[in-house]
C-alpha cells in the first residue's frame, strides 16, 4: 500500500511499487490530464508536478512519490473554474488536437510559480521537453505570455490593496 | 447516381412526407429541373457536398418535438476545429442559438457515411451538405408556419428556432414539425443564401472542445472508462514479414493480472487487468518471442536509387506527349530534389477500445474513416458489417492515415479473444514509430529552360513516388490482418487520380506555362509501408516546383514574386501573393549577411485553399543551424467560417511544414527501422519554432468552402528552401536541411 498526495486529496494504491504515476492518475484516479506519449521522458505529455517541479510521471514509480505532493492538471482548476495557466490557454485557442497541452501547462505554471514575468527564451527553453505535433507553438507562447502577464497584474493589484 | 433512381428516391419521399411536404415538394426548386429534364438519359444534377451520397435532410438534421436539435456529421474531430465550424454552419442557416445544437460525428450506427476524414474536405463535403440542409430545413419550417399562420411566407423570420409573423404570432421548430416526416431529399439551396446577413458564420467563435480537453474532463479514446474494461498490448514482429518462429507463453500466462495470451498466426498480443500488468507481459512476451526471416530493407542513404530501379507505371499526366526542347539562347536549369520517408509522429500514440458481446462487437477509434474501417474489420472478423459497430473518439492529431485502423483492428482482434469485457490496446511509442505507414519518399527531376525577358520556355518535371493511400476498406490494408493466420493480402495500391492527385498532388503547376509537360513514375512496390501524410504528394511536389520557380527566377534575374505573379491569371491566387508579399514587406526587405527571405505558393490540389507563404531566416555559417523569424502566411479558404480555425490550421500546417523540412527523416537499415523513438526520429522543439507566424486570412463571403486543413504544407517547405538558398547563395535540393547538410552546402 502506498500512499499519495494529489491535488491536495490522500490516495492509497495497491499498485506494484514500480507502476509509473501516470497509470495510477489514469486509471485508479481517473485523472485524465497527464497523457501517455512515449513512455521514455522525451515528450512531456504526461509531465505533472512533484512538490511543484514537473516530472514525467510515465517514468515516476509511486514508489518515490510516498508523502511528496502531485498536482495534475485537474488539480489546477476545473472546466467550471479554469486555473489562469488554463484561462491563458483557452483565451489564446492554444489547442489544435489538444493531447500535448496538459504537459504544456503543467510546465508553464511551474515556471511561473518561480519566475512570474519570464521572457520569450526563458519560456522557449523551459517548454523545451515538450513535443507539439500541430505546430500549435505560437498559441501556446502567446498563452504563457498572457498567463504572465495576468500574474503580473494580480500581483500589481495586490500590492496597491495592501498599500 | 442514375435518373432511374432519382426518380425512385423522389417517389418514395412524396408517399413518405405529409401533405405539406408533398406541397412544398411540388415547388421545390430541386424538382423543378427534373421535370423539365429533356429525356431519361440527362444526367441528374450532382446535389452539392455529400448530399450527393446522402440526400435526405433526416441524415443531417433531426429536430424533437420538445425543439432540441442535432445535427449529424460523417466526418470527425482530429483537433482540425470542424466540430465548430460545422455546429456554426448549422446555426445560421437554422437561425437557432449555437449552443443549441448537439452535433453527433462518426457512428456508423448514427452518421451518415461520409467515408474519410481526409484531404481536406470536412467543409466542403460535410460543411456543405449541412449548410444546404440547415438553410431547407429553415425554408420548410417557414413554410409549415404560414400554412399553420394562414400568412404569407414572407411575413415570417425565424428567431432562435421560432417562426415569428409580423402580428407576433409564433410557432417554433418543435411544434412545426411535430406528426412530420424529414425523410426528404435536400435540394440545392443555391439562390436562397444571404451572406451579408450571417452573424454565426464568418465568426472566430472559441472551439466548443478545447475547455474539456486543457480541464482533463475525457475528451480521447485514450481517455475511455468503460465498466469492466481491461488493458492490451501488442507485441509486432521484430521485423516486417518476419515469422514468429518460436514461443512459450507458460511464463506470461502467470504473470500478475494477465488474462489472456492471444496469439494468432505471426499477431501476438496480451490482456491484463492493469495497464502496467499488460506492459510488463508485453516486455516478456517480447523477450520471449523468436521470430525467424522478414523483409530486408535497402540503406535509407540508398532509397532513392532503390526506388527508381523498382517497376514504375509512366504517365504523362500533363502537357504533351513528349517533351519541348529549350529554344537556343535560353538559360537551361535543371535540378533533381529528394524527400525521404517522413512519419505522422503522432503525440499519443494508437488507442482503440474494442467490446465483444452477444455477436456484436463495438470499436471506439481514433480513425479518420469509421465505415471503411467497419467493411474492413467485419472481413478480417468473419463478421456481418451490420454486427459491428465503430463509432470515433479522438486521438491525438493524426495527420493523415497513421495507426489508427491498425489500432482499431488490434482492438476487434483482442476484444473477441476475451468476450464480455471492454479492452482497451494501446500502442507504445516504438509500434508508433516503427509500424505506422509512413509518407512516401519521392524524386523530382526537372528540367526547364527560361529568357533573359523572363519567359519559361520549357518545363518538364517527373515525379518518382510510392503510394500515397493504401487506407483500410479491404482487411488487407490492415496491419493486424496481415499478420494473423490465413493472413489478408494488401490491396494492389493505386494512385489517386488528377487533378486531386496523389503522388501527381500539385505536381502540375498552377502558372501558365506553355508546354508545361507533368510526368507521373507511379512505384506500387513499397520496400517501406506508406499512405497518406497531410497533404501527399503535395508537399514534396510544391517544395520542388516552388524551389524550381525560384531558380528559374533567379537564372532570368528576375524578382521570385515579380516571376510568380507574371504567370498567375486567378485574381484570387494573385491576391493571396500580393497579401503575403504586402504583409512581409518583401520590397522593402533588408538584407544582412547570413539572413535570407523565402517566398512560394499554391493552391492546394490545384482546386481547393489558396496559400502563399513568405518568411525569413538566419543560417548560422559555424553550424549549419537554420534559425526562421518571420513567417507570414496568406490563405484564401472561400467562405470562412471560423477566421480563427483557418489562421490555427495554417499557421499549425507551417509550423509541421517547417519541421519536416528541417529535421526530418525516417531512418533504417538491413535490420529494420532505427527510427523507433523521439530520439531516433527528432522534431521541432521549441527554441527552434519560428520568431512569428502571421496568417492573413482573405474571407470571400458566399463562395464555396475550399480545403485548407493540408494548404501550408508545400508552400511552408519551399518558402523555407527558397530563404535558405538566398542565405547562403546555395541551393539545397535534398530534404531535410539538417545542418549538416547546410554545411556541406556552403563548402562547395
Amino acid at each position: 500500500m502506498i500512499g499519495l498526495r494529489v491535488n491536495g486529496n490522500r490516495f492509497e494504491t495497491e499498485s506494484d511499487p514500480e507502476t509509473p504515476l501516470l497509470y495510477v492518475l489514469r486509471n485508479e484516479m481517473q485523472l485524465n490530464g497527464a497523457k501517455f506519449g512515449c513512455g521514455l521522458g522525451q515528450c512531456g505529455s504526461c509531465t505533472v508536478l512533484v512538490d511543484n517541479r514537473p516530472v514525467f510521471s510515465c517514468l515516476t514509480p509511486i514508489a518515490m512519490l510516498a508523502e511528496r505532493e502531485i498536482t495534475t492538471l485537474e488539480g489546477l482548476g476545473s472546466i467550471d473554474n479554469p486555473g489562469p495557466v488554463q484561462r491563458a490557454f483557452i483565451e489564446e485557442q492554444a489547442a489544435q488536437c489538444g493531447y500535448c497541452i496538459p504537459g504544456m501547462i503543467m510546465r508553464a505554471h511551474a515556471l511561473l510559480s518561480e519566475n512570474s514575468a519570464p521572457d520569450e527564451a526563458i519560456i522557449r527553453e523551459a517548454l523545451e521537453p515538450s513535443l507539439c505535433r500541430c505546430g500549435t507553438h505560437m498559441r501556446i507562447l502567446r498563452a504563457v505570455h498572457r498567463a504572465s502577464k495576468g500574474l503580473q497584474e494580480q500581483a500589481s493589484a495586490a500590492g496597491e490593496s495592501n498599500r | 447516381m442514375t435518373t432511374l433512381g432519382q426518380m425512385e428516391l423522389s417517389r418514395r419521399t412524396l408517399l413518405k412526407g405529409g401533405g405539406g411536404l408533398v406541397l412544398y415538394f411540388a415547388i421545390s426548386p430541386r424538382r423543378l429541373p427534373a421535370q423539365e429534364a429533356p429525356g431519361p438519359t440527362a444526367e441528374p444534377q450532382q446535389l452539392p457536398g455529400s448530399l450527393s451520397d446522402s440526400p435526405f435532410l433526416d441524415s443531417w438534421i433531426r429536430i424533437e418535438s420538445d425543439g432540441s436539435i442535432t445535427v449529424f456529421t460523417g466526418k470527425a474531430e482530429l483537433g482540425q476545429g470542424i466540430r465548430t465550424a460545422l455546429t456554426q454552419i448549422a446555426a445560421e442557416q437554422l437561425r437557432v442559438e449555437f449552443s443549441r445544437i448537439e452535433l453527433v460525428t462518426a457512428d456508423t450506427a448514427r452518421t451518415p457515411d461520409e467515408g474519410y476524414t481526409a484531404g481536406s474536405q470536412s467543409m466542403q463535403h460535410s460543411g456543405t451538405a449541412i449548410l444546404h440542409a440547415a438553410a431547407y430545413l429553415r425554408r420548410m419550417m417557414i413554410g409549415f408556419a404560414a400554412e399553420a399562420l394562414g400568412v404569407s411566407a414572407n411575413d415570417l423570420k425565424v428567431e432562435d428556432g421560432v417562426v415569428v409573423s409580423s402580428a407576433g404570432d409564433k410557432r417554433s421548430y418543435g411544434q412545426l414539425v411535430s406528426g412530420r416526416s424529414l425523410h426528404v431529399t435536400v435540394p440545392d439551396q443555391a439562390g436562397f443564401f444571404d451572406p451579408e446577413n450571417y452573424t454565426v458564420m464568418g465568426q472566430s467563435l472559441p472551439r466548443v472542445d478545447i475547455p474539456a480537453k486543457l480541464t482533463g474532463q475525457q475528451s480521447y479514446v485514450h481517455d475511455l472508462k468503460l465498466d469492466g474494461m481491461v488493458h492490451a498490448r501488442v507485441v509486432r514482429p521484430a521485423k516486417p514479414s518476419a515469422r514468429l518462429a518460436n514461443l512459450d507463453t507458460s511464463e506470461v500466462e502467470k504473470m500478475p493480472g494477465v488474462l489472456r495470451v492471444v496469439r494468432d498466426g505471426n499477431y501476438l498480443g496480451v490482456i491484463a487487468e492493469g495497464e502496467f500488468q499488460a506492459i510488463k507481459a508485453m516486455q516478456a512476451l517480447q523477450s520471449a518471442a523468436q521470430w525467424e526471416g522478414g523483409a530486408s530493407l535497402p540503406a535509407d542513404a540508398d532509397i532513392y536509387e532503390h526506388l527508381m530501379r523498382l517497376p514504375a507505371v509512366s504517365t504523362v499526366v500533363h502537357g504533351p506527349e513528349t517533351p519541348t526542347s529549350p529554344p537556343g539562347g535560353a538559360r537551361i536549369v535543371e535540378a533533381t530534389y529528394t524527400r525521404p520517408y517522413q512519419m505522422h509522429g503522432s503525440i499519443g500514440p494508437s488507442c482503440a477500445v474494442g467490446h465483444f458481446q452477444n455477436g456484436q462487437l463495438t470499436i471506439w477509434s481514433h480513425t479518420q474513416g469509421v465505415y471503411p474501417d467497419r467493411t474492413a474489420i467485419a472481413e478480417m472478423t468473419n463478421m456481418d458489417e451490420q454486427a459491428v459497430r465503430v463509432i470515433h473518439m479522438e486521438g491525438a492529431g493524426c495527420y493523415g492515415h497513421n495507426g489508427a485502423d491498425d489500432a482499431a483492428a488490434d482492438a476487434a482482434l483482442l476484444a473477441r479473444a476475451l468476450p464480455g469485457r471492454p479492452v482497451r490496446v494501446q500502442w507504445m511509442r516504438d509500434h508508433e514509430h516503427q509500424w505506422e505507414p509512413y509518407g512516401s519518399a519521392m524524386v523530382v527531376k526537372v528540367q526547364g529552360s527560361v529568357l533573359v525577358t523572363g519567359e519559361i520556355t520549357s518545363w518538364n518535371y517527373e515525379v518518382w513516388s510510392n503510394p500515397h493511400t493504401t487506407r483500410p476498406g479491404p482487411a488487407g490494408n490492415l496491419l493486424p490482418a496481415q499478420l494473423i493466420s490465413g493472413a489478408f493480402q494488401p490491396e494492389a495500391p493505386t494512385n489517386i487520380p488528377l487533378p486531386a492527385g496523389g503522388a501527381d498532388r500539385n505536381a502540375v503547376p498552377g502558372y501558365s506555362i506553355a508546354n508545361a509537360r507533368v510526368v507521373e513514375h507511379f512505384i506500387a512496390e513499397m520496400p517501406l509501408r506508406t499512405s497518406a501524410l497531410r497533404s501527399l504528394g503535395a508537399y514534396m511536389n510544391v517544395f520542388a516546383l516552388e524551389s524550381f520557380m525560384d531558380e528559374l527566377a533567379f537564372a532570368a534575374s528576375v524578382d521570385p514574386v515579380e516571376f510568380r505573379l507574371a504567370r498567375l491569371e486567378d485574381p484570387r491566387a494573385r491576391d493571396v501573393v500580393t497579401t503575403a508579399a504586402d504583409a512581409f514587406g518583401w520590397n522593402d526587405w533588408a538584407r544582412r549577411p547570413g539572413h535570407g527571405r523565402g517566398f512560394a505558393y499554391a493552391r492546394y490540389k490545384n482546386l481547393a485553399a489558396y496559400c502563399a507563404v513568405a518568411l525569413e531566416l538566419d543560417v548560422d555559417r559555424a553550424t549549419g543551424r537554420i534559425r526562421i523569424g518571420r513567417a507570414v502566411a496568406a490563405c484564401d479558404s472561400g467562405h470562412a467560417v471560423n477566421p480563427d480555425g483557418i489562421r490555427n490550421q495554417i499557421e499549425g500546417g507551417l509550423v509541421q511544414s517547417a519541421s519536416w523540412t528541417l529535421f526530418e527523416q525516417v531512418r533504417f537499415d538491413g535490420d529494420g527501422i532505427q527510427s523507433a523513438d523521439w530520439a531516433g526520429y527528432p522534431i521541432m522543439r521549441f527554441p527552434s519554432v519560428p520568431e512569428t507566424v502571421g496568417v492573413h486570412v482573405i474571407d470571400r463571403p458566399g463562395e464555396p468552402f475550399l480545403g485548407t486543413g493540408e494548404a501550408s504544407q508545400g508552400p511552408a517547405a519551399a518558402a523555407i528552401a527558397n530563404a535558405v538558398a538566398d542565405a547562403i547563395g546555395v541551393r539545397i535540393r535534398d530534404l531535410p536541411l539538417q545542418p549538416e547538410r547546410v554545411r556541406t552546402a556552403m563548402q562547395v
